[in-house]
């Protein structure tokens, strides 16, 4: 493999070179080190097996699996509609964003579109979960470099994205809320107000993020030059989201593939960076939440009227066939192939989520780190752990 | 898929060239960019592609030869720009003989040796490599398929995508199928002890033969539906 940056180079000959003195020279012994599973940077209960020499890090490999719910195996004998209520607790702080990819697979099975007004709503609420989800990673990220403060912030202002949410769906974290054909409910009276303060007070905290981390001394140190992972080792991992936009692959699902949802109708950028470090990782993702509040305050004006559901049979049978459908999740691309055989449920459902691809490449990347330096990364690749572990 | 019960019964005895000739027959769609990339693996890969299919603006199943399986990995990553792994994974087309959903109150038990229905691109054998690649550049993906043998041996994929380290570890220990070359092919989710392979159709969801799907039958009653709780009450008026 190619090393990227000097001190990275340097980094790994270092941690190559103590591998050889640990076991022939000195006869000293490495240090195995357990990060996790019960870690406050591991969002969960994600093992990292760290071997150390010294503060460096020889080897990192990364053991998932504390949560592993068996939801590919569920699918088999859940119904079409049931699945939404298994696929919310996949990313649980992206929760609507789960159910959009399976419902449009299902929709795209059947023939179904889901009417303009259903599709808008959809946009907007899987935005309003990026939200949600982006929001608690920018505090919990200083919270993780050893900053207490963006916490407060975050959990302050993520609690009025949940209560948009909460006020039109009922669930704070599982809204359950998307349908085969359409939406459940139609949105209340006056939340559209409601829904363009909230994102004006998002974009504030946007600013106050950017001001209070990114132009961090501290914070810059902790994390430029940390983690480098160039562009096509970030797509021969999967990496996928920020983290590939991060290492300069200019490549975002919810522009560059055609849904029947209103991203298109939306005007917004998609930032790259070309460092590929941890400090571009989470740059990235800070644009990404303020490009989000620029999109749903455009589809907020513009709302189309009419139904809220197309029409579907009672029970749903989705005729016999294969579907792919994956969308531009807060955690990078979620899908899902789902195989139908004409039941009413899945035949075989594959979940593709976006932090096993994005976490799979820690053992790479950490190779040769400092140890304070694996916690930067980890905080930087961002991960769920359902997500991983589905 | 939807042709019935007759045609996979009649194809079977043929080889692989009336399967693809079939899926040629059955693939007159034409996508000006999807296409010509399956023209091109053909050319690449020769014998080897099995079946395709193009769903214009949409999506391009392509199934081959698992013996090919890696030399498709490297032609799609170096010489059709298919640089992002999305995923891989398996499927066992065998019925479930559990029944397909949790409301089957008497699931409709299969005779496993039964020919198997495929989906999308047909298929032999009961297990089929699944695994899906994407060009950034284009934005088009590409879903590539291949038969297990019954030795199922499939060669890794890990020396053209890194990341199918991982799904490789998985599908290995949720289908029980090996990928030959893999450097580490031990298990990501299951203890080490763990006995069967999980997403097989014939490994029962054990949870749910101990205890019934509460959805189809609700085992507690709701407050006020308890038959005490309905004689306390009837016999408060009087």
């Amino acid at each position: 493999m190619t090393a990227v940056t000097e001190r990275q180079q340097r980094a790994y000959i270092g941690a190559v070179a103590a591998e050889a003195r640990v076991n022939v020279e000195l006869q000293t012994e490495g240090m195995t080190l357990n990060i996790g599973p019960q870690h406050p940077a591991t969002h969960g209960t994600l093992r990292i097996i760290v071997k150390l020499d010294g503060e460096q890090v020889v080897a990192a490999e990364p053991s998932p699996g504390y949560m592993h719910r068996g939801y590919e195996k569920l699918t088999e004998v859940r119904t079409y509609p049931q699945v939404t209520t298994l696929v919310n607790r996949i990313d649980w702080l992206g929760h609507f964003a789960n159910e959009v990819p399976f419902i449009l697979a299902a929709e795209q099975l059947m023939d179904v579109e889901a009417p303009p007004r259903a599709q808008w709503i959809r946009t907007i609420f899987f935005e309003l979960a990026r939200q949600a989800n982006i929001t608690l990673f920018l505090g919990d990220l200083g919270a993780q470099i050893g900053a207490i403060t963006p916490v407060f912030y975050a959990f302050r202002d993520r609690e009025h994205v949940l209560n948009l949410m909460e006020s039109v769906t009922g669930g704070r974290f599982h809204p359950n809320f998307d349908r085969i054909g359409g939406l459940k409910d139609d949105l209340p009276k006056g939340w559209i107000e409601e829904c363009k303060a909230v994102e004006k007070r998002i974009s504030g905290f946007c600013d106050e993020i950017e001001e209070l981390l990114f132009g961090n001394e501290i914070f810059e140190q902790r994390t430029r030059g940390i983690g480098v992972i160039p562009p096509d080792i970030a797509l021969s991992y999967g990496l996928s989201g920020a983290n590939l936009r991060a290492s300069g692959v200019d490549w975002d699902l919810r522009r560059d593939k055609d849904y029947p949802l209103a991203w298109k109708d939306a005007d917004f950028k998609v930032w790259t960076h070309p460092d590929g470090d941890a400090f571009a990782r989470c740059w990235v993702r800070l644009q990404e939440v303020r490009e989000s509040t620029r999109i749903v305050e455009q589809l907020c004006d513009g709302i189309p009227s009419g139904s809220i559901m197309a029409k579907v049979p009672r029970i749903i049978k989705v005729p016999a066939g294969e579907a792919w459908i994956s969308t531009e999740n807060p955690l990078g691309e979620m899908g899902y192939y789902v195989v139908s055989k004409g039941d009413l449920g899945p035949f075989r459902c594959k979940i593709r989520s976006a932090s096993f691809n994005n976490v799979s490449v820690v053992p790479w990347v950490m190779r040769g780190v400092y140890l304070p330096d694996v916690i930067a990364i980890l905080a930087s690749l961002y991960f769920i752990l359902g997500d991983i572990d589905r | 898929m939807s042709s019935g019960d007759d045609t996979p019964a009649e194809q079977e005895p043929a080889a692989d060239a009336t399967t693809t000739e079939s899926a040629e027959a059955a693939a007159p769609a034409f996508d000006e960019r999807r296409s010509p990339i399956v023209d091109r693996l053909r050319q690449k890969l020769g014998d080897a592609v099995v079946a395709t299919e193009v769903l214009p603006g949409r999506d391009i199943w392509v199934r081959v030869k698992v013996d090919a399986w890696a030399e498709t990995a490297r032609v799609c990553r170096e010489e059709l720009g298919f640089t992002y792994f999305c995923f891989l994974s398996a499927i066992d087309w065998m019925p479930s003989p559990y029944g397909k959903s949790e409301d089957d109150v008497d699931p409709v038990r299969v005779d496993p040796s039964a020919p198997i229905q495929p989906g999308v691109t047909g298929g032999d054998t009961r297990f089929q490599l699944l695994a899906r690649v994407e060009a950034p550049r284009t934005g088009i993906g590409i879903t590539l398929k291949a038969d297990v043998g019954d030795d199922l041996v499939a060669p890794t994929w890990t020396n053209t995508y890194a990341g199918a380290d991982w799904h490789e570890r998985e599908t290995w220990e949720m289908f029980g199928i090996t990928f030959a070359g893999h450097p580490n092919l031990i298990h990501i989710y299951l203890p080490t002890e763990f006995e069967g392979f999980p997403l097989r159709k014939d490994f029962p969801l054990l949870s749910r033969m101990v205890k019934p799907w509460p959805g189809l039958v609700d085992v507690e009653p709701m407050p006020g539906e308890d038959p005490e709780d309905a004689e306390a009450t009837d016999e408060v008026p009087e």
